[in-house]
């Protein structure tokens, strides 16, 4: 998928990734010679499609998590079928503000350990001290983490 | 006005979902280097004894000393735990790759059964209408991940246990560096005959190496001479053939043969 602004013949360039959490998502696109923004906006089944092939939109910026895509998409999984209990630096990393720990808590278990090393991971690499629901939400987004 | 197409365009692309595709099959073609020969088990045909037959073949490869793995790949049937007597356990993360279970004799095992809550179907999140369209997509993913994300480690062989049909052997191809070679298991009946013949034809066709049959459950109620005529037609030998009520001796002479 790639998209051309006809007037200037250039292939524009992925700007930004907002996933409003109703299975949509919003990808914009600029036009480096004149800045013509246009937004790819996909439906449901058209997010659902592009995710099950595994790949993000505006590409990833995070390693692959094991099983990244099973323990994202499957609804009927174990809460207890992953042993998370090791966390990479723990003790050195951000902290999770209350709400933050609350949201993650509402997390299925099947997918909570993955989704809160990928916070983690998120926080780190920006030097965020405290990870919240404002953090969260923009990791998500910038992430391509539809439904965590 | 002329209009530049998809090929024509060649800046570079932050998307870069062919570079995502490639970086999974890198990291299954990795993941898998160690291994030094991937079988799959298939048969076109349900209710055949695939999953049993992997199963036998698995442990007895394990007995003789071979280092064996059993990628359950029967996503919406999952058998393998059961069959191989794997321990209970929770999965185990290890350097971002998933720990295989490793069943007393020492097959490594990896299937959707130990991540699905008792009695309930694979279910995935997404839009209920249309779902054909992108479930067998899911189910392919998962397969790449099974491949890519656990840690099979050198295995002489890695046994993957198909589900009936051949869309799953496709998927299989499609994802490894190479074709896997192919073990077709069929029962004497001449319609298990017909289905496995359109099974080993499709392997064939993917450039895989048919290893030879196993004709399961003979000497029972299931009357006919599948596994010679399919052995006649393809040129492959009869690796085995099971009774209803195996020994010990019959996998491990099956496990000489393969």
């Amino acid at each position: 998928m790639k998209f051309l602004c006809v007037e200037c013949d250039r292939q524009m360039q992925f700007e930004e990734r907002r996933l409003p959490g109703d299975g949509t998502l919003a990808a914009a696109f600029r036009c480096p010679t004149c800045g013509r923004v246009v937004a790819l906006l996909t439906n449901p089944m058209e997010t659902q499609l592009v995710a099950s092939l595994g790949v993000k939109i505006g590409g990833s910026t995070i390693a692959p998590q094991p099983l990244e895509t099973v323990r994202g998409m499957v609804t009927t999984g174990r809460d207890d079928a992953f042993d998370d209990g090791r966390e990479r630096g723990a003790g050195s990393g951000p902290i999770w503000s209350v709400e933050a720990q609350e949201r993650l808590a509402r997390v299925p278990g099947f997918v909570r350990g993955m989704v809160k090393r990928i916070y983690l991971d998120y926080a780190k690499d920006r030097g965020l001290a405290e990870i919240t629901p404002a953090v969260m939400d923009t990791a998500r987004s910038e992430l391509g983490l539809e439904g965590m | 006005m002329r209009i530049r197409t998809y090929h024509d365009l060649t800046e570079p692309d932050r998307s870069g979902l062919v570079e995502q595709i490639g970086a999974q099959r890198r990291r299954v073609a990795e993941r898998l280097a160690p291994v030094r020969r991937v079988v799959a088990v298939m048969s076109g045909k349900g209710g055949v004894g695939k999953s049993y037959v992997t199963a036998g073949l698995a442990r007895a490869l394990a007995r003789s000393g071979r280092a064996t793995g059993v990628l359950d790949a029967d996503f919406n049937g999952p058998t393998a735990p059961h069959l191989l007597r794997l321990p209970v356990a929770s999965c185990t993360l290890h350097d971002d790759v998933i720990e295989p279970v490793v069943s007393p004799e020492g097959v490594r095992c990896f299937s959707m059964a130990l991540l699905l809550e008792d009695g309930r179907p694979l279910a995935f999140r997404g839009p209920e209408t249309e779902g054909h369209v992108w479930r067998e997509t899911l189910e392919a993913a998962a397969l790449r991940e099974f491949l890519a994300d656990v840690a099979w480690g050198a295995l002489d062989q890695l046994l993957v246990d198909l589900p009936p049909g051949v869309q799953r052997f496709q998927e299989l191809t499609e994802l490894m560096p190479a074709p896997p070679a192919a073990l077709a298991v069929t029962i004497p009946t001449p319609e298990s005959r017909d289905a496995v013949r359109r099974a080993l034809r499709a392997a064939i066709e993917r450039n895989a190496t048919p290893l030879g049959v196993v004709e399961n459950m003979v000497g029972g109620p299931f009357a006919g001479s599948a596994a010679d005529e399919l052995s006649a037609e393809f040129g492959v030998p009869v690796l085995a053939r099971i009774p209803w009520h195996p020994t010990p001796d019959t996998w491990d002479l099956l496990a000489t043969r393969i």
